[in-house]
């Protein structure tokens, strides 16, 4: 995990706190820093963490949370960690032979016959219910790319609703923590990304903006991101909105006032 | 020059490469050691992956050392497909010089059409001709002499100025000439024309997804399956890389019409396809190369989602039948090459290059990737005319209206 993102949230691994939802938002650049930070940052707090994982293969997370300090076999292995590869289940949907065990694959709504993401809700509902003997801290859910279901056919509504569900279950019911990541491109041209970006935003407690410089690509500061924290989703309260500019390092990733960094001073 | 310069690290990188080499691969053969010895790979220093040339040493370069096994590249066509082709038989061209298997999909002329026109490689005989005939008596002096002037340079190792093949990743290829037919049978070769597969199989109906682009995942699949590119056959003594290359994805000789209307029927078909597409090549040790008219594709969302669908985006966009052919800033190139993304693979960081502006020329002989460079500005009123004046002029110029365009720069005495 990073220990300076960990210090601008005010958090830490003793006290992941319960029934939040976070959501990770990446414009004209790569979030995907964030993502693995929090998977590490709940491993290590000790959570049961679900992980659809559907843009990149279970090595490269892998690899990556090494360096962060986090083994995701050594996880996996003693149940604390459930990972869904979307890369490899689409392909056994698509050229796997019927399974006579008559369990559907999270991934039901590629092949079109559904059109919600029922089946994906049930698996996350059934890796995350707390089973007999389980020690863990609280489940957390971690979607690596909502904006990956909307390429592959699921409508807005339908991710909406999944999500909903999801909070339904694990923020209230099981007491867990959230964490989704939407990506932009370029121009904000993907409306219907756009949309859910927007009303994901609007019941999220904290929000992490990772945004591209304005000006173009520099090679000390990667980007710049914008910490939107909610303090009360029911009063009238501003929210606490911070913006740091960050470079990204091979373990490491640094956070620093806008113009303050070290290639300026 | 595009030299190997990063020689040194290559030589470190395999010398380390003990351990495992491709972490991407799942069912992996015991011993790094000898997926290193794949031909025409090397492993790169960031990630661990193995990498494969593109057949263009220049785009390696642009690329962070070349094309990571097991990922896609997305190349933006140009406005007529006359460069993006060039990049494509160009990688296709490198899989024939390392061995590799070759699988060739297009929808628009039969694979076996697109074989027979690649490009010769530069070989080792035929360029120390042209060696000869080009190095002035006084080089060849100067370097056996020892120096005498610059001597504390004398051990250090000589840079690669020209290109030879005794670097067994990436290589140099002549336009000019066609690969001869005999390197061509030693390769394995598979391909998928429309038209045909059309013929041979019923519509099949997977997904919704348009129908070629769901048989084209069928057939890179078997062909994966079947040749043991996923480590399926643990007998297979030896071990190698699938290249394959897809022309055209997304226009509409696939029966997909993103590329003709703004209001497309199916517009998650191509995104559908390069998910599995890239599910398939993370399996298996393969590299993608896939050209998409992008120009045509109005509904700019669907650009969106396929560039972050894919691994590795570069554009072209060419200076023909456009204003900036004819513009005394652009003289010497052909077109502007945009790196839209690089893929962070294994690490939160990725080799990006510090130079943003890169412009590629196609030579009597050679297409090379350039930093762009503004040509020095000779004119007779250069204290005085600025580079818009300068672009003015020659717009006026390439009109046709030659006397008013001088009248305009000497205009203030």
């Amino acid at each position: 995990m990073l220990g300076e993102l960990n210090e601008l949230l005010g958090a830490s691994p003793q006290r992941p706190g319960t029934g939040k939802f976070t959501l990770l938002r990446d414009t004209r650049t790569d979030g995907s820093f964030l993502v693995h930070h929090f998977l590490s940052f709940y491993l290590k707090a000790g959570c049961k963490v679900c992980f659809v994982a559907l843009l990149q293969s279970f090595s490269h997370y892998n690899i990556v949370a090494q360096k962060l300090g986090v083994s995701l076999t050594a996880a996996r292995e003693r149940g604390q960690l459930v990972f869904l590869e979307g890369l490899k289940s689409c392909l056994d949907l698509l050229f796997g032979e019927k399974e006579p065990s008559g369990d559907p694959s999270p991934l039901q709504f590629l092949s079109g016959s559904t059109s919600n993401l029922k089946a994906l809700f049930d698996f996350v509902r059934t890796s995350l219910t707390p089973a007999e003997g389980d020690s863990w801290q609280g489940p957390v859910l971690l979607v690596d790319d909502l904006s990956v279901l909307l390429s592959l056919g699921a409508s807005p509504v339908a991710v909406l609703d999944f999500i909903h569900y999801c909070r339904v279950v694990v923020c209230s019911q099981l007491q867990g923590n959230i964490v989704v990541l939407v990506h932009s491109g370029e121009d904000g041209a993907d409306e219907e990304n756009e949309l859910l970006g927007t009303a994901l935003g609007h019941h999220s407690d904290l929000i992490l903006w990772a945004e591209g410089l304005a000006t173009g690509f520099c090679k000390d500061i990667h980007g710049e991101i914008k910490i939107i924290k909610r303090l009360s989703l029911q009063s009238t309260e501003q929210d606490v909105v911070q913006v740091y500019q960050y470079k990204i390092q091979e373990k490491n990733v640094t956070f620093f006032a806008r113009g303050l960094s070290a290639a300026v001073l | 020059m595009a030299a190997r310069g990063a020689g040194a690290g290559t030589t470190a990188g395999t010398a380390a490469a003990g351990g495992p080499a491709t972490s991407f691969q799942r069912k992996a053969a015991a011993g790094g050691s000898r997926l290193s010895a794949l031909p025409g790979t090397r492993p790169s220093a960031r990630h661990g992956q193995l990498l494969l040339s593109s057949g263009l040493p220049s785009l390696d370069a642009v690329l962070g050392g070349g094309l990571a096994v097991g990922t896609l590249l997305l190349i933006e066509e140009d406005k007529y497909a006359v460069y993006s082709n060039l990049l494509f038989k160009y990688f296709l061209a490198e899989g024939v010089v390392c061995g590799h298997d070759l699988f060739v999909a297009s929808a628009m002329e039969p694979p076996d059409n697109i074989l027979k026109k690649l490009p010769a490689p530069l070989l080792d005989d035929a360029h120390r001709n042209e060696l000869r005939e080009e190095a002035t008596p006084a080089k060849s002096e100067d370097s056996q002499d020892s120096m005498k002037i610059a001597w504390r340079y004398e051990n250090l190792p000589k840079m690669e100025a020209s290109p030879t093949t005794s670097t067994k990743f990436g290589h140099y290829y002549d336009i000019s000439k066609t690969m001869s037919p005999e390197l061509l049978q030693s390769i394995k070769r598979h391909s998928f024309y429309l038209p045909e597969e059309l013929s041979l199989e019923p519509k099949l109906k997977t997904w919704n997804m348009n129908c070629g682009y769901a048989s084209l995942l069928h057939s890179i699949q078997r062909v994966i399956c079947q040749e043991g590119f996923d480590g399926s056959h643990p007998q297979k003594k030896q071990k190698n890389i699938l290249r394959i290359g897809i022309q055209s994805m997304g226009s509409l000789l696939w029966g997909d019409d993103i590329c003709s209307s703004d209001t497309p029927e199916d517009i998650h078909s191509l995104t559908k396809f390069l998910y599995v597409l890239r599910g398939l090549l993370r399996k298996s040790l393969s590299a993608c190369i896939i050209t998409v008219p992008s120009h045509l594709i109005q509904n700019k969302a669907i650009m969106e989602r396929v560039t972050n669908l894919s691994d590795m985006v570069v554009g072209l966009e060419s200076f023909i039948g456009s204003e900036r052919e004819t513009n005394p800033l652009y003289k010497d190139y052909h077109g502007l090459l945009h790196v839209h993304q690089i893929p962070r693979l294994n690490s939160l960081i990725c080799d990006v290059s510090d130079t943003k502006d890169l412009a590629f020329r196609l030579k009597r002989k050679q297409f090379t990737i350039e930093r762009l460079h503004l040509p020095p500005d000779l004119s007779d009123t250069v204290s005085r005319s600025s580079k818009q004046d300068l672009a003015e002029s020659a717009k006026l110029l390439s009109s046709g209206c030659g006397a008013m365009a001088i009248g305009k720069k000497h205009l203030d005495f």
